[in-house]
């Protein structure tokens, strides 16, 4: 009986795939995002600059379509790992690109490993993801690189000799790149006068602002996401607290400043591009149609998110289009080199998957975000 | 041995040769959603040990395969693992030294899940109706919360990662098996019959002179057992736990399939299981763009929780003793039934 | 710990309370007629966000327009989700209520996912209400100072109509004996609508609140308010309406306090309301205002 149930449902579930899928010559890409659940906003946002790459990309060299599949993983691993298993066992792709969180990325990889499909992440920048694997690949930088940068900064730059570290304790993001900061700003002798927690779920920091009020740092290092940043700043500024708020790149989204209003002014962050560093012919264009069809500037999530595609894309075309093998995909998305995406020119070390870049150092300033450095590796 | 005996002997036998054909000739997506539904059925049929046979409305699950799983991961990593992994605490050092194989990680697992369902059901145990399941909600949550912020021991939000996949289809299988045989004998023993008795009407069972607490304890206890192995089962599968992989929704996705399969009944927990997680992956369907007859529907991404909760009022509203209400599957029923078709003929 | 901080961190608190109890309320209010924990209120918080930042931000209503329609069209939803999915289960045991109530929770949740995406919005605060106040150092947010009058001032209304008025009398009636209240010719359906109605107002009212002092609005805010408030109504004493806002201050009065006393505990701050809840059900199952259960009253 169940075996006979098992086999009506691979049956339906084969004709569904089959419906949904185009005949022509293509390439399969699997897609892993969290299109619901708690970090919905995240895959979204993503799910929208691969829109856009997709069309302004549509095709290999060769023209074999790029037919993208999107299945979401609600934000959970066990959800992520069966996704990465449907699209390379059922749907035969020939590389994944997912997932947003390193977490969730963590789940799948093994399994990616296992059958040698490349999978190619936009933003997890959790170390762990790519270490000891041979599959998995990044498009952005890791957390170590990015704390150091932000402590660099603000001790170079800023001139600041004490921090506040503000945790989101509930995120591994920001426990991560809480602690490359702390241990890069001490190294370069600064001190941490005060480390304060809080959950994503919260929303009034009057506790944690009282509490680094006094004790006066020069800047607060607060590497979370926009939401929760643009809210603390809020608070912040009401209660009179005046320091410079230093994040990463999880701050970089359009809602900063609408929900932040005047008060996320002088936000500081490292991230991945600025439309005036320097700035590729691709990225240009991306901007442009960006904006034409949101009406809004592609957030870090969205600019990564095309990035991984137009490498994938790269990496195929060099390894043959529709003929690529999923091996020689791989091949070549870790030899990316010098590959102009939209978040700058990307260089994917073929030792170790991540992608060696600049990280930019932006600022909000009158209610923009502005450019304001670039820091090399 | 009697008929019955050796008809279930036979299907277990025949569960398990599917299980070896599934093995050599299922795609590893399949086998995966298949390994999947083993686990649930265990959680499923624990769950509905406490909520369906005892009457006892609990939301309890998500608490303790939270604590299984993250048991038999700390146990199971090795010490050179877990000093690598621990990057903003060190481990304790009593754990951080510990290192055991599957099998006894499961079971430590499982006693230790099972030890704090003990201790809970005291206070919990003191409250009925709806408080219960608010306190074991409650319950969930604290234990999320702690996981969270006892760094030194769950390593916090960053979780365990790189865990051996020890769990393949064999050990799901194996244990849906076991627990469902024993969580069975249980239902149709003495036991059974009180647990029966205090969802059917507590005061009354009490006044029978049955000791509706310890029972009640007795199902509570039991259910953590195998929650806590299912966790372990889980934390194998994936690889990698945090706590964010414990919150209420698996606590609701368990609810559906009791519900779905008929509070109660066992059965219907087996049934139960099969279609909501693989009805739950086949509505990915919904989500993906659609060319049906011509038409172009895109796809939109989200529709299938949406389909899911309306499927739950849904049947609560016109279906809500579930497939099986409080009936159970036996060959004696089955085979009355065949009769029955026999005669009409 | 200086005056001004402890001070300030009140203010904050009481505001905070007043919002968990505009919340409570909702939930202690029907409990009290039918006994069912409405999982899916604290989703009614935030339906009203969304409606009223639909109002302002889409369309262009003055604010006071949008907020006062989007609390009017909250109501219904209310009233539409009981009529559709808890009327039919009014004879049906408790466990099944409390599951349907879970299930239109999570829709209501993936719904509004579907429609507004999971992008947190901007919430667009009126001028009035932001802004803050300064005495003699002391900063106090406009918002916090007034939430709790304007929560003091509904809260009033809403004993004036329990107690005072024929449909007062008839929903404190009802939670204690819905079938004589039935024999006695009350329509007792209509009358659980207007208290899923005057629930389900409040809630937005709270949500409407909530947004203006935290002013980034997404569909799944309203699950950690949601229990927090429940936890807040059973502290009052379920079924009391008085109960459930003063549950609501000290749940949110506690949960500020404790964070800014001991910083290191902010982690921990979400299962603070549940262990209130735990230990209220352990040594004082009717809550503070205490009443029985089965002898629900008002």
């Amino acid at each position: 009986m169940k075996r006979l149930f098992s086999f009506l449902v691979a049956v339906v579930v084969a004709l569904s795939v089959m419906a949904s899928g185009a005949m022509a010559k293509e390439v399969k890409v699997g897609v892993v995002w969290p299109m619901t659940g708690l970090v919905a906003a995240f895959g979204q946002s993503a799910w929208r600059g691969a829109k856009l790459a997709q069309s302004m990309e549509p095709t290999a060299k060769d023209g074999a379509k790029i037919h993208l599949i999107l299945l979401d993983n609600k934000g959970m691993k066990v959800e992520t790992a069966n996704a990465v298993s449907k699209l390379i066992t059922e749907d035969h792709v020939k590389a994944i690109i997912g997932a947003i969180t390193s977490s969730n990325t963590l789940a799948g990889a093994p399994i990616a490993e296992r059958y040698k499909i490349p999978m190619l992440t936009s933003s997890a920048t959790n170390p762990l993801v790519t270490k000891g694997k041979k599959y998995v690949s990044r498009v952005c930088f890791i957390d170590p690189f990015q704390g150091s940068v932000a402590a660099k900064y603000v001790w170079n730059n800023l001139h600041a000799k004490t921090a506040a570290v503000m945790i989101e304790k509930d995120q591994d993001y920001s426990v991560g790149l809480a602690h490359a900061f702390m241990k890069a700003f001490k190294k370069l002798g600064g001190k941490i006068v005060s480390v304060s927690f809080f959950q994503s779920t919260d929303q009034d920091y009057s506790a944690q602002i009282s509490t680094i009020k006094s004790k006066n740092p020069d800047i607060i290092y607060m590497p979370s996401y926009y939401q929760e940043i643009a809210l603390f700043c809020r608070q912040a500024r009401q209660y009179g607290l005046k320091q410079t708020i230093m994040a990463g790149d999880g701050a970089e989204a359009d809602a900063l400043i609408k929900i932040g209003g005047k008060a996320v002014n002088g936000v500081t962050f490292t991230t991945h591009y600025d439309p005036h560093a320097a700035a590729t012919p691709l990225s240009k264009k991306f901007l442009k149609l960006f904006k034409a069809k949101y009406h809004e500037d592609p957030d870090a999530m969205a600019a990564l998110a095309a990035d991984a595609y137009f490498v994938l894309v790269n990496a195929i075309n060099k390894a043959g289009g529709a003929k690529a093998t999923p091996k020689k995909i791989n091949y070549y998305i870790r030899h990316t080199k010098n590959f102009k995406g939209v978040t700058g020119v990307i260089t994917i070390d073929p030792k170790t998957g991540n992608a060696i870049k600049s990280a930019v150092i932006r600022k909000v300033e009158n209610g923009k975000f502005v450019y304001v450095t670039t820091v090399n590796p | 041995m009697n008929r019955n005996t050796i008809l279930t002997v036979l299907s277990i036998v025949l569960l398990f040769l599917f299980v070896w054909y599934g093995e050599h000739h299922f795609t590893a997506y399949t086998i995966r959603i298949w390994e999947n539904t083993a686990i649930f059925l265990m959680l499923a049929a624990s769950y509905n040990l406490i909520n369906g046979v005892t009457g006892q409305f609990s939301l309890e699950p998500n608490g303790f395969v939270a604590i299984g799983a993250y048991v038999a991961a700390i146990l199971t990593l090795t010490p050179a693992q877990k000093e690598a992994m621990f990057i903003i605490e060190p481990m304790v050092p009593w754990l951080a030294h510990l290192h055991m194989s599957f099998l006894p990680a499961l079971l430590v697992g499982g006693l230790v899940t099972a030890f704090v369902g003990f201790l809970l059901g005291f206070p919990v145990f003191r409250v009925r109706g709806d408080y219960l399941a608010i306190v074991t909600l409650g319950f969930g949550l604290t234990i999320r919360v702690i996981s969270n912020n006892t760094i030194t021991i769950t390593n916090g939000a960053l979780g365990l990662k790189g865990i051996a996949s020890y769990t393949n289809i064999w050990w799901c299988f194996g244990w849906a098996v076991l627990s469902m045989i024993i969580i069975m004998r249980i239902v149709n023993s003495a036991f059974g019959r009180a647990m029966k008795a205090i969802r059917d009407d507590e005061d009354a069972a009490i006044a029978m002179g049955i000791n509706t607490f310890w029972i009640k304890m007795a199902a509570f206890v039991i259910a953590a057992f195998f929650e806590g192995v299912g966790g372990g089962l889980l934390a194998h599968l994936i690889t990698t736990i945090s706590p964010t992989m414990f919150t209420f929704f698996l606590t609701f996705e368990l609810l559906i399939i009791i519900v779905v399969g008929g509070l109660g009944s066992m059965t219907g927990t087996v049934i139960a299981t099969v279609l909501v997680i693989w009805g739950s992956e086949l509505l990915r369907v919904v989500e993906q763009p659609m060319n049906i007859f011509g038409l172009h529907i895109p796809g939109i991404p989200g529709m299938r929780m949406v389909i899911f909760s309306v499927l739950l009022i849904v049947i609560m509203i016109f279906a809500r003793e579930g497939i099986m209400g409080q009936r159970e599957f036996s060959w004696d029923a089955f085979f009355n039934f065949l009769k029955k078709v026999r005669a009409r003929r | 710990m200086n005056l001004t901080i402890v001070l300030q961190q009140l203010v904050n608190g009481i505001s905070l309370g007043s919002l968990y109890g505009l919340v409570a309320i909702g939930y202690t209010m029907v409990y009290g007629v039918i006994r069912l924990i409405n999982f899916a209120h604290g989703d009614v918080m935030m339906v009203g966000m969304y409606f009223a930042f639909v109002g302002v931000a889409m369309l262009f209503l003055p604010w006071w327009a949008a907020f006062l329609l989007s609390m009017i069209a909250t109501a219904f939803v209310g009233v539409i989700i009981d009529r559709v999915a808890y009327k039919p289960l009014r004879n049906a045991s408790r466990i099944s209520a409390l599951i349907t109530a879970i299930g239109v929770s999570f829709f209501l949740e993936n719904l509004f996912l579907v429609v507004f995406g999971g992008v947190p919005k901007a919430f667009p605060v009126p001028s009035v209400f932001g802004g803050a106040i300064n005495i003699h150092g002391v900063i106090f947010p406009n918002i916090a100072i007034i939430t709790p009058i304007v929560a003091m001032v509904f809260l009033a209304m809403l004993l004036f109509i329990l107690h005072k008025t024929k449909y007062g009398m008839a929903m404190r009636a009802l939670s204690l004996d819905m079938e004589t209240v039935r024999i006695m010719g009350v329509n007792v359906d209509m009358v659980i609508s207007i208290v899923f109605a005057i629930g389900s107002f409040l809630a937005a009212l709270g949500g409407i609140f909530w947004a203006m002092r935290y002013p980034a609005i997404n569909p799944l805010i309203g699950i950690m308010p949601g229990l927090k408030a429940f936890a807040a109504a059973v502290l009052g004493g379920i079924g009391s309406v008085a109960g459930a806002a003063i549950g609501g201050f000290i749940i949110g009065v506690s949960e500020i306090l404790v964070v800014a006393l001991f910083p290191a505990l902010a982690g921990y701050k979400d299962a603070f309301a549940f262990l209130f809840l735990i230990f209220v059900l352990l040594f004082k199952p009717t809550g503070i205002m205490g009443e029985d259960l089965e002898r629900g009253r008002f």
